[in-house]
Protein backbone atom coordinates (compact mmCIF):
# COMPACT_ATOMS: atom_id res chain seq x y z
CA UNK A 1 0.00 0.00 0.00
CA UNK A 2 2.97 2.34 1.31
CA UNK A 3 4.60 1.67 -2.35
CA UNK A 4 1.36 2.17 -3.85
CA UNK A 5 1.07 5.77 -2.49
CA UNK A 6 4.59 6.43 -3.24
CA UNK A 7 4.34 5.88 -7.04
CA UNK A 8 0.93 8.01 -7.41
CA UNK A 9 2.66 10.94 -5.90
CA UNK A 10 6.79 10.80 -7.11
CA UNK A 11 6.58 12.16 -10.80
CA UNK A 12 9.24 10.60 -13.64
CA UNK A 13 12.17 12.87 -12.32
CA UNK A 14 11.72 11.73 -8.81
CA UNK A 15 9.89 14.64 -7.91
CA UNK A 16 6.68 14.76 -5.17
CA UNK A 17 3.83 16.21 -7.22
CA UNK A 18 2.84 19.18 -5.39
CA UNK A 19 -0.41 20.19 -6.51
CA UNK A 20 -1.47 24.24 -5.94
CA UNK A 21 -3.61 24.99 -3.22
CA UNK A 22 -6.13 28.42 -4.33
CA UNK A 23 -7.87 30.88 -1.05
CA UNK A 24 -11.46 29.51 -3.76
CA UNK A 25 -10.48 25.85 -3.55
CA UNK A 26 -9.85 25.62 -0.07
CA UNK A 27 -12.21 27.52 1.39
CA UNK A 28 -14.89 26.89 -0.92
CA UNK A 29 -14.15 23.04 -1.25
CA UNK A 30 -14.89 21.43 -4.42
CA UNK A 31 -15.64 25.02 -5.89
CA UNK A 32 -14.28 25.14 -9.53
CA UNK A 33 -11.54 26.46 -10.08
CA UNK A 34 -10.98 29.96 -11.29
CA UNK A 35 -9.13 31.41 -14.01
CA UNK A 36 -5.83 32.53 -12.39
CA UNK A 37 -5.88 29.14 -10.46
CA UNK A 38 -5.70 27.29 -14.06
CA UNK A 39 -3.37 29.66 -15.42
CA UNK A 40 -0.94 28.99 -12.57
CA UNK A 41 -1.74 25.15 -13.33
CA UNK A 42 -0.83 25.01 -16.96
CA UNK A 43 2.43 27.25 -16.16
CA UNK A 44 3.12 24.49 -13.26
CA UNK A 45 2.18 21.82 -15.96
CA UNK A 46 4.51 23.18 -18.45
CA UNK A 47 7.54 23.58 -16.63
CA UNK A 48 7.01 20.29 -14.77
CA UNK A 49 7.02 18.37 -18.23
CA UNK A 50 10.16 19.85 -19.30
CA UNK A 51 11.78 18.33 -16.35
CA UNK A 52 14.05 15.58 -17.85
CA UNK A 53 13.23 11.97 -15.41
CA UNK A 54 16.21 11.68 -13.63
CA UNK A 55 17.39 8.45 -15.24
CA UNK A 56 20.98 8.24 -13.49
CA UNK A 57 22.52 6.20 -16.87
CA UNK A 58 22.39 9.58 -18.95
CA UNK A 59 25.39 10.35 -18.08
CA UNK A 60 27.98 10.18 -20.51
CA UNK A 61 31.79 9.46 -20.13
CA UNK A 62 32.46 9.85 -23.68
CA UNK A 63 30.61 13.16 -24.00
CA UNK A 64 32.60 14.11 -20.50
CA UNK A 65 35.89 13.26 -22.03
CA UNK A 66 35.48 14.64 -25.62
CA UNK A 67 34.33 18.24 -23.34
CA UNK A 68 37.09 18.33 -21.22
CA UNK A 69 38.83 20.13 -23.49
CA UNK A 70 36.67 22.89 -23.80
CA UNK A 71 36.12 23.01 -20.07
CA UNK A 72 39.61 22.97 -19.64
CA UNK A 73 40.09 26.15 -21.81
CA UNK A 74 37.32 27.58 -19.93
CA UNK A 75 38.81 27.24 -16.30
CA UNK A 76 42.52 27.52 -17.03
CA UNK A 77 42.10 30.89 -19.49
CA UNK A 78 39.14 32.45 -18.63
CA UNK A 79 38.66 32.01 -14.57
CA UNK A 80 42.40 30.98 -14.00
CA UNK A 81 40.95 28.72 -12.09
CA UNK A 82 42.82 26.84 -9.04
CA UNK A 83 41.13 23.40 -7.17
CA UNK A 84 43.32 22.23 -4.07
CA UNK A 85 42.88 19.31 -2.30
CA UNK A 86 41.23 16.88 -4.44
CA UNK A 87 43.30 14.23 -2.47
CA UNK A 88 40.88 14.49 0.35
CA UNK A 89 38.29 12.83 -1.45
CA UNK A 90 37.78 8.93 -0.91
CA UNK A 91 39.56 7.33 -3.78
CA UNK A 92 36.13 5.11 -3.76
CA UNK A 93 32.80 4.24 -2.46
CA UNK A 94 30.43 7.19 -2.42
CA UNK A 95 30.93 10.46 -0.81
CA UNK A 96 28.42 13.36 -0.40
CA UNK A 97 30.80 16.57 -1.94
CA UNK A 98 28.64 19.48 0.16
CA UNK A 99 30.14 22.95 -1.91
CA UNK A 100 28.63 26.46 -1.44
CA UNK A 101 27.01 28.02 -4.46
CA UNK A 102 27.84 31.26 -6.18
CA UNK A 103 27.35 33.01 -9.46
CA UNK A 104 24.02 32.98 -10.39
CA UNK A 105 22.03 30.44 -12.75
CA UNK A 106 25.58 30.28 -14.32
CA UNK A 107 27.63 28.93 -11.92
CA UNK A 108 31.34 28.66 -13.13
CA UNK A 109 32.34 26.41 -9.63
CA UNK A 110 30.32 23.43 -11.35
CA UNK A 111 31.82 23.61 -13.83
CA UNK A 112 35.61 24.26 -13.08
CA UNK A 113 35.20 21.73 -9.96
CA UNK A 114 33.44 18.85 -12.85
CA UNK A 115 36.70 19.59 -14.83
CA UNK A 116 39.14 19.33 -12.18
CA UNK A 117 37.02 15.73 -10.42
CA UNK A 118 36.87 13.93 -13.91
CA UNK A 119 40.64 14.78 -14.61
CA UNK A 120 41.70 13.38 -11.21
CA UNK A 121 39.77 10.30 -10.78
CA UNK A 122 39.03 9.81 -14.40
CA UNK A 123 35.88 9.44 -16.27
CA UNK A 124 35.33 6.21 -15.10
CA UNK A 125 34.34 7.29 -11.72
CA UNK A 126 30.77 7.82 -11.22
CA UNK A 127 30.05 11.28 -10.03
CA UNK A 128 26.26 13.29 -10.05
CA UNK A 129 25.27 16.86 -9.47
CA UNK A 130 21.70 18.18 -8.22
CA UNK A 131 20.44 20.90 -9.98
CA UNK A 132 17.36 23.18 -9.42
CA UNK A 133 14.30 21.89 -11.60
CA UNK A 134 14.54 24.94 -13.74
CA UNK A 135 18.03 24.84 -14.69
CA UNK A 136 17.26 21.09 -16.13
CA UNK A 137 14.59 22.66 -17.96
CA UNK A 138 16.07 25.50 -19.35
CA UNK A 139 16.19 25.20 -23.13
CA UNK A 140 20.04 24.52 -24.54
CA UNK A 141 20.88 22.83 -20.94
CA UNK A 142 20.25 19.66 -22.26
CA UNK A 143 23.95 18.44 -22.07
CA UNK A 144 23.86 18.85 -18.07
CA UNK A 145 22.48 15.67 -18.01
CA UNK A 146 25.15 14.33 -19.99
CA UNK A 147 27.85 15.27 -17.35
CA UNK A 148 25.34 13.67 -14.51
CA UNK A 149 23.22 16.28 -13.53
CA UNK A 150 19.81 15.39 -12.03
CA UNK A 151 16.77 17.55 -10.90
CA UNK A 152 17.23 17.78 -6.86
CA UNK A 153 15.37 15.66 -4.75
CA UNK A 154 15.95 13.18 -1.86
CA UNK A 155 14.71 10.16 -3.87
CA UNK A 156 17.42 10.87 -6.75
CA UNK A 157 20.13 11.86 -4.30
CA UNK A 158 19.67 8.32 -2.40
CA UNK A 159 19.42 6.81 -5.80
CA UNK A 160 23.02 8.35 -7.21
CA UNK A 161 25.00 7.77 -3.06
CA UNK A 162 23.29 4.20 -3.22
CA UNK A 163 24.93 3.38 -6.72
CA UNK A 164 28.10 4.33 -4.97
CA UNK A 165 28.72 7.48 -7.08
CA UNK A 166 29.65 11.10 -5.85
CA UNK A 167 27.42 13.59 -5.44
CA UNK A 168 27.39 17.18 -5.25
CA UNK A 169 25.37 19.11 -3.58
CA UNK A 170 24.48 22.79 -2.59
CA UNK A 171 22.12 23.00 0.47
CA UNK A 172 22.25 26.64 -0.12
CA UNK A 173 20.84 26.49 -3.87
CA UNK A 174 19.00 29.07 -5.32
CA UNK A 175 19.09 30.65 -2.00
CA UNK A 176 22.87 31.18 -1.76
CA UNK A 177 23.73 31.37 -5.08
CA UNK A 178 21.88 34.96 -5.68
CA UNK A 179 22.65 36.23 -2.37
CA UNK A 180 24.04 40.10 -2.92
CA UNK A 181 27.39 40.70 -3.92
CA UNK A 182 28.69 42.28 -0.27
CA UNK A 183 27.72 38.98 0.94
CA UNK A 184 30.18 37.00 -1.75
CA UNK A 185 32.12 35.48 1.57
CA UNK A 186 29.83 34.21 3.29
CA UNK A 187 28.54 30.39 3.29
CA UNK A 188 24.67 30.52 3.49
CA UNK A 189 22.97 27.09 3.74
CA UNK A 190 19.58 29.15 4.88
CA UNK A 191 19.55 26.40 7.69
CA UNK A 192 18.82 23.83 5.44
CA UNK A 193 19.61 19.75 7.00
CA UNK A 194 18.55 17.73 4.13
CA UNK A 195 22.20 16.95 3.11
CA UNK A 196 22.97 15.79 6.73
CA UNK A 197 20.46 13.51 6.98
CA UNK A 198 20.84 12.23 3.63
CA UNK A 199 24.49 11.53 4.33
CA UNK A 200 23.54 9.93 7.49
CA UNK A 201 20.53 7.49 6.13
CA UNK A 202 23.38 6.70 3.21
CA UNK A 203 26.13 6.44 6.15
CA UNK A 204 28.32 8.63 3.47
CA UNK A 205 31.04 11.06 4.02
CA UNK A 206 31.05 14.76 3.84
CA UNK A 207 33.28 16.02 2.21
CA UNK A 208 33.37 20.21 2.11
CA UNK A 209 34.19 21.95 -1.30
CA UNK A 210 34.80 25.58 -0.95
CA UNK A 211 35.27 28.40 -3.65
CA UNK A 212 35.31 31.62 -3.67
CA UNK A 213 34.94 33.76 -6.97
CA UNK A 214 32.09 32.70 -8.13
CA UNK A 215 29.95 35.40 -7.04
CA UNK A 216 31.91 38.12 -8.71
CA UNK A 217 31.30 37.46 -11.99
CA UNK A 218 28.10 38.84 -11.93
CA UNK A 219 27.21 42.22 -9.86
CA UNK A 220 24.12 40.56 -7.71
CA UNK A 221 22.13 42.89 -5.85
CA UNK A 222 19.24 41.40 -4.18
CA UNK A 223 17.46 38.04 -3.75
CA UNK A 224 14.40 39.74 -4.45
CA UNK A 225 12.68 37.06 -1.86
CA UNK A 226 9.71 39.51 -1.93
CA UNK A 227 9.04 39.72 -5.56
CA UNK A 228 9.03 35.75 -5.80
CA UNK A 229 7.03 35.53 -3.24
CA UNK A 230 4.33 38.43 -4.92
CA UNK A 231 4.39 36.52 -8.21
CA UNK A 232 3.95 33.36 -6.41
CA UNK A 233 7.15 31.84 -7.64
CA UNK A 234 7.56 29.47 -4.46
CA UNK A 235 4.67 27.86 -5.14
CA UNK A 236 4.68 27.42 -8.97
CA UNK A 237 8.54 26.54 -9.71
CA UNK A 238 10.04 26.09 -6.21
CA UNK A 239 11.64 29.07 -6.48
CA UNK A 240 12.29 31.38 -3.21
CA UNK A 241 14.14 34.03 -4.87
CA UNK A 242 13.61 36.66 -8.33
CA UNK A 243 17.00 37.92 -7.74
CA UNK A 244 18.18 41.50 -9.32
CA UNK A 245 21.24 41.80 -10.35
CA UNK A 246 24.06 43.70 -13.02
CA UNK A 247 25.20 41.12 -15.55
CA UNK A 248 26.42 41.39 -19.16
CA UNK A 249 24.63 41.35 -21.33
CA UNK A 250 21.39 42.71 -20.17
CA UNK A 251 22.16 45.38 -17.67
CA UNK A 252 19.45 45.45 -15.07
CA UNK A 253 19.12 41.63 -15.15
CA UNK A 254 16.09 40.48 -13.22
CA UNK A 255 15.54 36.84 -12.36
CA UNK A 256 18.44 35.62 -14.44
CA UNK A 257 16.39 33.22 -17.00
CA UNK A 258 18.39 33.62 -19.28
CA UNK A 259 21.66 33.59 -17.70
CA UNK A 260 24.31 35.92 -18.60
CA UNK A 261 27.89 36.44 -19.70
CA UNK A 262 30.00 35.61 -16.68
CA UNK A 263 32.65 38.20 -16.04
CA UNK A 264 35.92 36.37 -15.59
CA UNK A 265 36.99 36.15 -11.75
CA UNK A 266 39.27 34.29 -10.40
CA UNK A 267 37.88 31.39 -9.01
CA UNK A 268 39.85 29.12 -6.36
CA UNK A 269 38.28 25.96 -5.09
CA UNK A 270 38.87 24.50 -1.89
CA UNK A 271 38.30 20.53 -0.98
CA UNK A 272 38.35 19.94 2.76
CA UNK A 273 38.98 16.53 4.42
CA UNK A 274 35.90 13.95 4.78
CA UNK A 275 33.82 14.09 7.37
CA UNK A 276 32.67 10.44 8.67
CA UNK A 277 29.47 11.39 10.56
CA UNK A 278 28.60 8.75 12.94
CA UNK A 279 32.60 8.14 14.09
CA UNK A 280 32.85 12.15 14.53
CA UNK A 281 29.45 12.61 16.45
CA UNK A 282 28.25 9.20 17.43
CA UNK A 283 25.74 6.70 16.80
CA UNK A 284 22.74 9.17 17.32
CA UNK A 285 23.97 12.56 15.97
CA UNK A 286 22.47 16.16 16.40
CA UNK A 287 21.64 17.55 13.37
CA UNK A 288 22.02 20.86 14.30
CA UNK A 289 25.12 20.10 15.87
CA UNK A 290 27.14 18.66 12.31
CA UNK A 291 25.16 21.62 10.58
CA UNK A 292 27.09 24.26 12.80
CA UNK A 293 30.23 22.31 12.64
CA UNK A 294 30.12 21.80 8.41
CA UNK A 295 29.34 25.29 7.95
CA UNK A 296 31.77 26.55 10.45
CA UNK A 297 34.74 24.58 8.89
CA UNK A 298 33.22 26.01 5.32
CA UNK A 299 33.03 29.50 7.02
CA UNK A 300 36.87 29.54 8.08
CA UNK A 301 38.10 27.82 4.59
CA UNK A 302 36.24 30.52 2.47
CA UNK A 303 37.61 33.56 4.77
CA UNK A 304 41.09 32.02 4.35
CA UNK A 305 41.04 31.86 0.10
CA UNK A 306 38.78 35.23 0.17
CA UNK A 307 42.44 36.83 2.62
CA UNK A 308 44.57 35.56 -0.52
CA UNK A 309 42.55 37.72 -2.65
CA UNK A 310 43.86 40.95 -3.41
CA UNK A 311 41.57 42.78 -6.10
CA UNK A 312 37.79 41.50 -6.82
CA UNK A 313 37.64 39.83 -10.22
CA UNK A 314 41.58 39.73 -10.38
CA UNK A 315 41.70 38.26 -7.72
CA UNK B 1 50.06 17.35 -29.88
CA UNK B 2 53.75 15.97 -29.81
CA UNK B 3 55.64 18.25 -27.04
CA UNK B 4 59.37 17.17 -26.98
CA UNK B 5 62.84 18.06 -25.13
CA UNK B 6 66.32 17.38 -24.56
CA UNK B 7 69.13 17.18 -22.68
CA UNK B 8 72.90 16.16 -22.41
CA UNK B 9 73.64 14.49 -19.34
CA UNK B 10 77.53 14.38 -18.19
CA UNK B 11 77.15 10.88 -17.04
CA UNK B 12 76.96 6.96 -18.12
CA UNK B 13 73.47 5.62 -19.83
CA UNK B 14 73.46 3.07 -16.65
CA UNK B 15 72.91 5.73 -14.28
CA UNK B 16 70.18 7.76 -16.31
CA UNK B 17 68.49 4.45 -16.90
CA UNK B 18 68.28 3.49 -13.31
CA UNK B 19 66.83 6.83 -12.73
CA UNK B 20 64.10 7.19 -14.70
CA UNK B 21 63.36 3.09 -14.59
CA UNK B 22 62.96 3.93 -10.90
CA UNK B 23 58.97 4.99 -10.26
CA UNK B 24 59.66 5.91 -6.93
CA UNK B 25 61.83 9.05 -8.26
CA UNK B 26 59.56 9.95 -10.85
CA UNK B 27 57.96 12.43 -8.19
CA UNK B 28 61.78 13.90 -7.28
CA UNK B 29 62.41 14.90 -10.75
CA UNK B 30 59.62 15.07 -12.71
CA UNK B 31 57.93 18.95 -12.93
CA UNK B 32 54.81 19.08 -12.77
CA UNK B 33 53.94 15.80 -11.42
CA UNK B 34 51.12 15.35 -8.42
CA UNK B 35 51.13 11.60 -8.57
CA UNK B 36 53.39 8.71 -9.83
CA UNK B 37 52.12 5.43 -8.37
CA UNK B 38 52.62 2.06 -9.18
CA UNK B 39 49.30 0.26 -10.22
CA UNK B 40 50.61 -3.65 -11.41
CA UNK B 41 52.39 -6.19 -9.49
CA UNK B 42 55.81 -5.60 -10.81
CA UNK B 43 56.96 -1.85 -10.43
CA UNK B 44 59.08 -1.72 -13.28
CA UNK B 45 59.31 -3.57 -16.69
CA UNK B 46 57.04 -4.26 -19.42
CA UNK B 47 53.72 -4.09 -18.90
CA UNK B 48 54.26 -2.18 -15.61
CA UNK B 49 50.95 0.47 -14.81
CA UNK B 50 51.38 3.39 -13.06
CA UNK B 51 48.51 5.88 -12.09
CA UNK B 52 50.06 9.31 -13.03
CA UNK B 53 48.38 12.85 -12.56
CA UNK B 54 50.34 16.01 -13.79
CA UNK B 55 49.22 19.80 -13.23
CA UNK B 56 48.68 21.72 -16.61
CA UNK B 57 46.76 25.02 -16.43
CA UNK B 58 43.63 24.57 -13.98
CA UNK B 59 43.97 20.58 -13.40
CA UNK B 60 45.63 17.82 -13.08
CA UNK B 61 45.55 15.48 -15.70
CA UNK B 62 46.70 12.23 -16.45
CA UNK B 63 45.46 8.80 -15.71
CA UNK B 64 46.73 5.08 -15.72
CA UNK B 65 49.47 4.49 -17.95
CA UNK B 66 51.64 1.57 -19.33
CA UNK B 67 54.76 0.95 -20.34
CA UNK B 68 54.56 -0.45 -23.83
CA UNK B 69 58.23 -0.59 -24.96
CA UNK B 70 61.10 -1.62 -22.57
CA UNK B 71 64.47 -1.78 -24.63
CA UNK B 72 67.35 -2.03 -22.15
CA UNK B 73 69.41 1.37 -21.62
CA UNK B 74 67.99 2.72 -24.64
CA UNK B 75 64.20 3.24 -25.06
CA UNK B 76 60.90 3.62 -22.74
CA UNK B 77 57.66 4.48 -24.01
CA UNK B 78 54.42 4.41 -22.36
CA UNK B 79 51.07 4.89 -23.40
CA UNK B 80 47.58 5.92 -21.53
CA UNK B 81 45.00 3.16 -20.80
CA UNK B 82 42.91 5.35 -18.84
CA UNK B 83 42.19 9.32 -18.70
CA UNK B 84 43.72 11.75 -21.22
CA UNK B 85 45.34 10.19 -24.36
CA UNK B 86 49.09 9.93 -24.21
CA UNK B 87 52.08 8.75 -25.34
CA UNK B 88 55.76 9.00 -23.19
CA UNK B 89 59.16 8.00 -24.27
CA UNK B 90 62.53 8.12 -23.26
CA UNK B 91 64.96 8.04 -25.71
CA UNK B 92 68.44 7.56 -24.22
CA UNK B 93 71.77 7.75 -26.71
CA UNK B 94 75.53 7.42 -26.00
CA UNK B 95 77.46 10.16 -26.39
CA UNK B 96 81.64 10.25 -26.18
CA UNK B 97 83.50 11.23 -22.82
CA UNK B 98 80.59 9.12 -21.27
CA UNK B 99 77.71 11.50 -21.52
CA UNK B 100 74.49 10.29 -22.76
CA UNK B 101 71.52 12.02 -24.35
CA UNK B 102 68.28 12.02 -22.96
CA UNK B 103 65.05 13.08 -25.13
CA UNK B 104 61.49 13.14 -23.49
CA UNK B 105 58.75 13.16 -25.70
CA UNK B 106 55.05 13.28 -24.59
CA UNK B 107 51.97 13.46 -27.32
CA UNK B 108 48.44 13.89 -26.01
CA UNK B 109 44.90 15.11 -26.93
CA UNK B 110 41.45 13.82 -26.58
CA UNK B 111 40.48 11.86 -29.32
CA UNK B 112 36.68 13.17 -30.69
CA UNK B 113 37.68 16.59 -29.13
CA UNK B 114 37.16 18.68 -31.95
CA UNK B 115 38.20 22.04 -32.45
CA UNK B 116 38.15 22.81 -28.87
CA UNK B 117 40.33 19.84 -28.09
CA UNK B 118 42.85 21.13 -30.70
CA UNK B 119 42.82 24.68 -29.51
CA UNK B 120 43.56 23.36 -25.83
CA UNK B 121 46.25 21.13 -26.97
CA UNK B 122 48.01 24.50 -28.25
CA UNK B 123 47.41 26.38 -25.33
CA UNK B 124 48.85 23.50 -23.02
CA UNK B 125 51.91 23.10 -24.92
CA UNK B 126 53.76 25.73 -23.22
CA UNK B 127 53.14 24.83 -20.39
CA UNK B 128 53.98 21.00 -20.89
CA UNK B 129 57.16 21.59 -22.43
CA UNK B 130 58.19 23.86 -19.62
CA UNK B 131 57.53 20.76 -17.73
CA UNK B 132 59.85 18.68 -19.86
CA UNK B 133 62.06 20.66 -19.78
CA UNK B 134 62.29 21.24 -16.21
CA UNK B 135 62.21 17.62 -15.75
CA UNK B 136 65.28 17.39 -18.24
CA UNK B 137 67.05 19.96 -15.54
CA UNK B 138 66.24 18.24 -12.28
CA UNK B 139 67.40 14.80 -13.95
CA UNK B 140 70.41 15.98 -14.99
CA UNK B 141 71.39 17.41 -11.91
CA UNK B 142 70.15 14.68 -10.10
CA UNK B 143 72.13 12.08 -12.24
CA UNK B 144 74.92 14.44 -12.36
CA UNK B 145 75.28 14.82 -8.96
CA UNK B 146 75.01 11.13 -7.94
CA UNK B 147 78.12 10.55 -10.35
CA UNK B 148 79.95 13.37 -8.61
CA UNK B 149 79.53 11.28 -5.25
CA UNK B 150 80.17 7.67 -6.53
CA UNK B 151 83.58 9.18 -8.12
CA UNK B 152 83.97 11.18 -4.41
CA UNK B 153 83.78 8.19 -3.01
CA UNK B 154 86.06 5.73 -4.95
CA UNK B 155 88.55 8.21 -4.31
CA UNK B 156 88.39 8.22 -1.14
CA UNK B 157 88.45 4.61 -1.02
CA UNK B 158 91.33 4.43 -3.13
CA UNK B 159 93.48 6.83 -0.51
CA UNK B 160 92.61 4.41 2.12
CA UNK B 161 93.92 1.92 0.72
Amino acid sequence: MAETTRADTLSTNGHRRETIPSPASTEAGEARPGLIERALRAATDQVTRRIPAADLDERDPDYIRESLPRLWLLASIYFRAEVRGLGNIPETGPVLLVGNHSGGNLTPDTGVFTLAFSAYFGIERRFYQLAHNLVLSMPGLGMLRKYGTVAASPENAETALSSGAALLVYPGGDYEVHRPIWERHKVDFNRRKGFIRLALEQGVPIVPVVAVGGQETALFLSRGERLAQTLLLDRLFRLKVLPISIAPPWGLNVGDMLGHFPLPAKITMEVLPPIHLTQEFGADPDVDEIYDHVVRLMQDTLDALAAERRLPIVG
Amino acid sequence: MRVACGIDISAPRELVWEAITDPARYLHFMAGLTRWEVASDEPTGLGARYRMLMRVGSAEIGGLVEVVEWDELGDLAWTSVTGLDQRGRWRLRERPQGHTRVEFRLSYGVAGSGLFGWLAEQVAAPMVRANLRRSLQQLKRQVEHEQLRALAAQRRSRSAV
